[in-house]
C-alpha cells in the first residue's frame, strides 16, 4: 500500500534550474512531504572566492522559500571526483569520449545522493528529468519523457530497479514550454533563467581550456588513412569522432572530418566529406551492460537503439554476450559511432538499458582506426 | 511538532525587554545624536546612558568604548587599526589557528599589505600555551590578538595569565570576547587588555550593533571615514534604537550572568549523561569545564555532520557545525582542524550545540533523544 502523500517524504535534487524548481513545486502542489537539496559536486572557486555554485544555490534557496519548502546543501565533491572525473579523464587518455553524465546518474545522483536521501527518512528521491518511471507487469519500467526533444533517458540508462523504485521524476510527463509556464505562473525566481548546457563541471567555460588543466595535450600530425600528412592537431583529447569544426585543414575540395585515432603514433586520422564511407560502422560492442529490469532476457533481440544523446532511434539486434557485454548489430550503417560513449536501448517508450561503446566493427571487421 | 533552538552561539533571540526598550525608541526617538537641537539631544542622552552601561558591564570608562556594527567590524578595526597606527614601531603580529575569521581573515589582509603574522597552535582540548606566547613575543610584535572563547568548541583562554605576561611588553592586546561576553565575568582592568570586541546579538540583543573597546591612550588608526561620531574613531551616524537595545540586553544579561551559567553548565550536564545512557558513542571535542557554558560540542563516530544536521532540523531540532556554512562547503572547520589534525573523523562528524534563552530542562532531554535515535539510525545503516 502507498502511503497518502503528507506521509511521504521526497527528497528533490536541486540545481538551481528551472527543471527541478519546477519538480519540487508540483510535487509540493500534490501534497508530498518535499525537501529540496542542492548538491555540490565541483569547486570551481574563482580568485575572489566566488563560484557558481554559490549562485546556483542562492537560486535554489529563493525557490525553495516561494514553495515553502525546507532547503540544504550536500558535498559530493570527492566522490564525484573518484568515480566521475577520474573515469572522465581515464577515457580521455585512452582516446575515448566519455559521457560523465550518464557516470554522475549511476554513481552519485542515483547512488551516493539517493542514500543520502534515504538517510533523511525520504520515501523517495525526485529529480528534474525528462524521464518517466511507471510500474507495468509487477515492475518498474523507465520510459522516454513525453517532451521528445528534451527525454533525458539516454542519461540515464544505467539506473536498475532498485533504484528506481525509490525514484520520482515529475517533470517526465510535461513538456519543457509547460514547465517554464508552470514557473512563470508560480513566479519562481528560476522561471527565465537560461539552461545549462555542456558538461556540468565545466559550464561555460571553453572546453580545450578546461581539459588541458588536467592532460597534458600532445600535438601531433594529422593523416588521412593512406597516411599523408594533411595537417597538425593539438592533441588527440580534443577530437572526437565525426567531428568537423577546429580542424583547420583548408584547401581544395570537401570539408574535413575526424574519423580516427592512433594512440600509438599520436596522430588524428581524418578524411573528407560528411558521408564519408570510412565514417560509417554496422555493429559494435559494448561493456558494462545494465539491464532497468531484472527479468531474463533471451539470448538475440530486436530493438532500437541511440549512440548518441538526441540520436533518431536505429533499428538493432542485440546478441547478449558474457561479462556484461553485447553485440550490437544495425540494420542500417551508422555514421560516427564513438568509443566511450553510451549505446541505449529502446523498446518503443521504454528505456531498456545500455552500456557503453567499445569496439566498433564494418562489414565484419574491427575498425582499429576508431579505437 | 515543537521547535527547539540550540544554536545560540550563531546568534539568539531578543530578549522581550529588549523589544520593548526598541519599539519605544522606535516609536519616540528618531533624531540624529550629532545634532545641536532637541531631537539631537534627546538622541545622543540615550546613546550616552547606553555607552556608560557598556563601558561599566567591563571595568571601562565610557570613553573607551567604540560603538561598532558588530562583532566583525570590532575585530576589524581592532587589527587593522592597531597595525596601521603601529606600523613604524613593527610589523608583527601574533594571533592563534583558531580564531573567528573576522580575525583570521584580517590577518591574511595585513599579511598583504606587508605584516608578518604568527599563527599560534592550540593543544587537544583547543587551548593556546602561555609559553607560546611568550616564545612567539618579538621586539617588534605591535599586537596580540587571543580570543576569550572559542565559538565552536568552546574552550577558553588564559587571557589573563597573557594580560600580565604582556605588562612588560609594548604589544598592544586584543581579545575577541564576542562569545564570551555576557556569561563570563570580564573585567579589563584585571585581564590587562587593550582591546575588547563585543557582539550584541549573541546576547539576546539586536543584530547589527556591537562594541569595541579602546583603552585609553591606545591608538587606532580609523577604518571607516566621515563624520566625527564616536570622538572621529568610527564615522556614521549612530544606530540609536539599536544601541538602546544592546544597553537593555547587556542590563538583563548582568542580572542573570550567575544564573545562566548554572543553567547552562547542567544542559550540558544533562545532554551528556542523557547520551551516556542511551548508550550512544560519541566524545567531547574540547574540555567540559574549562569551556565557555553555554557551548557544547560532539563528535559522533560512523556520522556525518550534513547527515545529522539535516535530519536534526527535520526533527525539528537546531544546532550547526560549528560556524555558520556556505553551500556545501566542506572546508572542514579550522578549529577542530587545530586540535585534531586535517585527517581526523571528528572532522566530518562533529555537531555543536549551544543554550541560550528560553530553553528549558525538558528540551535538553528532548534533543538528547532525538540524536540518539539519528545516531543509530544513520550507524546502523
Amino acid at each position: 500500500m502507498k502511503k497518502d502523500p503528507k506521509d511521504t517524504r521526497v527528497v528533490v535534487g536541486m540545481s538551481g534550474g528551472v527543471d527541478s524548481s519546477v519538480a519540487a513545486l508540483l510535487l509540493k502542489q500534490q501534497g508530498y512531504d518535499v525537501i529540496g537539496i542542492f548538491m555540490k559536486n565541483w569547486d570551481d572557486t574563482d580568485e575572489f572566492g566566488v563560484c557558481t555554485a554559490t549562485e546556483d544555490y542562492d537560486d535554489v534557496i529563493r525557490v525553495c522559500n516561494q514553495i515553502g519548502i525546507p532547503y540544504y546543501a550536500v558535498n559530493f565533491e570527492k566522490q564525484y571526483w573518484d568515480k566521475v572525473f577520474t573515469y572522465f579523464l581515464e577515457e580521455y587518455k585512452a582516446g575515448r569520449t566519455p559521457n560523465p553524465d550518464v557516470m554522475c546518474n549511476k554513481e552519485i545522483k542515483f547512488k551516493a545522493f539517493l542514500e543520502h536521501a534515504m538517510n533523511l527518512g525520504a520515501d523517495y528521491l525526485a529529480t528534474g528529468h525528462y524521464a518517466r518511471v511507471v510500474e507495468r507487469d509487477g515492475e518498474v519500467k523507465m520510459l522516454r519523457g513525453i517532451d521528445e526533444n528534451k527525454d533525458q533517458t539516454y542519461f540515464l540508462n544505467q539506473l536498475s530497479q532498485e533504484q528506481l523504485e525509490k525514484v520520482m521524476f515529475p517533470i517526465g510527463d510535461i513538456e519543457k514550454s509547460k514547465v517554464r509556464e508552470l514557473a512563470k505562473e508560480a513566479g519562481l525566481a528560476t522561471a527565465t533563467k537560461k539552461d545549462s548546457t555542456g558538461i556540468c563541471f565545466i559550464g561555460e567555460r571553453n572546453f580545450k581550456e578546461f581539459l588541458g588543466n588536467y592532460l597534458p595535450a600532445q600535438p601531433g600530425n594529422m593523416e588521412t588513412l593512406e597516411g599523408e600528412v594533411v595537417g597538425k592537431h593539438d592533441g588527440l583529447m580534443y577530437y572526437t569522432i565525426g567531428q568537423r569544426h577546429g580542424l583547420g585543414i583548408g584547401g581544395q575540395g570537401e570539408p574535413w572530418f575526424a574519423i580516427g585515432k592512433d594512440l600509438k603514433r599520436n596522430v588524428l586520422f581524418v578524411g573528407q566529406s560528411f558521408h564519408n564511407d570510412k565514417l560509417y560502422s554496422d555493429s559494435i560492442i559494448a561493456t558494462d551492460i545494465g539491464w532497468v529490469s531484472n527479468k531474463a532476457k533471451p539470448q538475440v533481440f530486436e530493438c532500437t537503439a541511440k549512440f548518441r544523446y538526441r540520436q533518431p532511434d536505429n533499428k538493432v539486434t542485440v546478441h547478449l554476450l558474457e561479462d556484461g557485454k553485447a553485440k550490437v548489430v544495425f540494420d542500417e550503417p551508422i555514421r560516427a559511432v564513438t568509443p566511450g560513449q553510451a549505446v541505449v536501448f529502446y523498446d518503443g517508450d521504454e528505456c531498456l538499458g545500455g552500456g557503453t561503446i567499445d569496439e566498433i566493427f564494418k562489414d565484419g571487421e574491427r575498425l582499429t582506426y576508431v579505437g | 511538532m515543537e521547535r527547539i533552538y540550540v544554536d545560540h552561539a550563531a546568534t539568539a533571540p531578543m530578549h522581550p525587554k529588549v523589544i520593548e526598550t526598541m519599539t519605544k525608541v522606535m516609536a519616540e526617538q528618531f533624531g540624529n545624536p550629532s545634532s545641536i537641537h532637541a531631537f539631537g539631544r534627546e538622541a545622543r542622552h540615550l546613546v550616552d546612558e547606553a555607552r556608560a552601561q557598556l563601558a561599566k558591564s567591563i571595568g571601562a570608562s565610557p570613553n573607551e568604548i567604540i560603538i561598532t556594527s558588530g562583532g566583525t567590524e570590532a575585530d576589524n578595526y581592532a587589527l587593522t587599526g592597531v597595525a596601521e597606527a603601529n606600523k613604524e614601531k613593527g610589523k608583527h603580529i601574533i594571533t592563534t589557528v583558531i580564531e573567528h575569521h573576522a580575525v583570521l581573515h584580517t590577518c591574511q589582509q595585513l599579511e598583504k599589505r606587508g605584516f608578518e603574522v604568527t599563527y599560534l597552535p592550540v593543544d587537544e582540548q583547543g587551548k593556546v600555551s602561555i609559553s607560546d606566547v611568550q616564545k612567539a613575543l618579538r621586539d617588534d610584535t605591535i599586537l596580540v590578538s587571543i580570543m576569550y572563547g572559542n565559538n565552536e568548541v568552546g574552550s577558553l583562554q588564559p587571557i589573563q595569565e597573557i594580560g600580565e605576561m604582556l605588562r612588560e611588553h609594548p604589544a598592544v592586546f586584543h581579545t575577541d570576547a564576542v562569545q564570551a561576553y555576557g556569561l563570563m565575568n570580564i573585567d579589563v582592568k584585571e585581564l590587562n587588555v587593550d582591546l575588547l570586541s563585543v557582539s550584541a546579538h549573541k546576547i539576546n540583543g539586536p543584530k547589527g550593533i556591537g562594541f569595541l573597546y579602546v583603552k585609553k591612550d591606545v591608538k587606532l588608526a580609523p577604518i571607516l571615514f566621515g563624520g566625527e561620531q564616536e570622538r572621529k574613531r568610527r564615522a556614521g551616524t549612530e544606530s540609536v534604537v539599536s544601541i538602546a537595545g544592546f544597553q537593555e540586553a547587556v542590563k538583563v544579561a548582568q542580572e542573570e550572568r550567575e544564573e545562566k551559567v548554572k543553567q547552562y553548565r547542567e544542559f550540558k550536564e544533562i545532554l551528556v549523561n542523557d547520551l551516556k545512557e542511551a548508550q550512544i558513542d560519541f566524545s567531547i571535542n574540547g574540555s567540559l569545564e574549562n569551556s565557555l557554558p553555554h557551548v557544547l560540542n560532539l563528535s559522533f563516530p560512523g556520522t556525518d555532520v550534513e547527515a545529522m544536521l539535516v535530519n536534526l532540523d527535520l526533527a525539528g531540532i537546531a544546532a550547526s557545525s560549528g560556524s555558520a556554512c556556505t553551500a556545501g562547503s566542506i572546508d572542514p572547520s579550522h578549529v577542530l582542524v587545530a586540535m585534531f589534525g586535517e585527517k581526523s573523523e571528528k572532522l566530518r562528524n562533529s555537531i555543536r550545540f549551544s543554550f541560550g534563552l528560553y530553553n528549558t530542562t525538558k528540551q535538553i532531554h528532548r534533543v538528547a533523544e532525538s540524536v540518539a535515535a539519528i545516531v543509530k539510525r544513520i550507524t546502523n545503516r
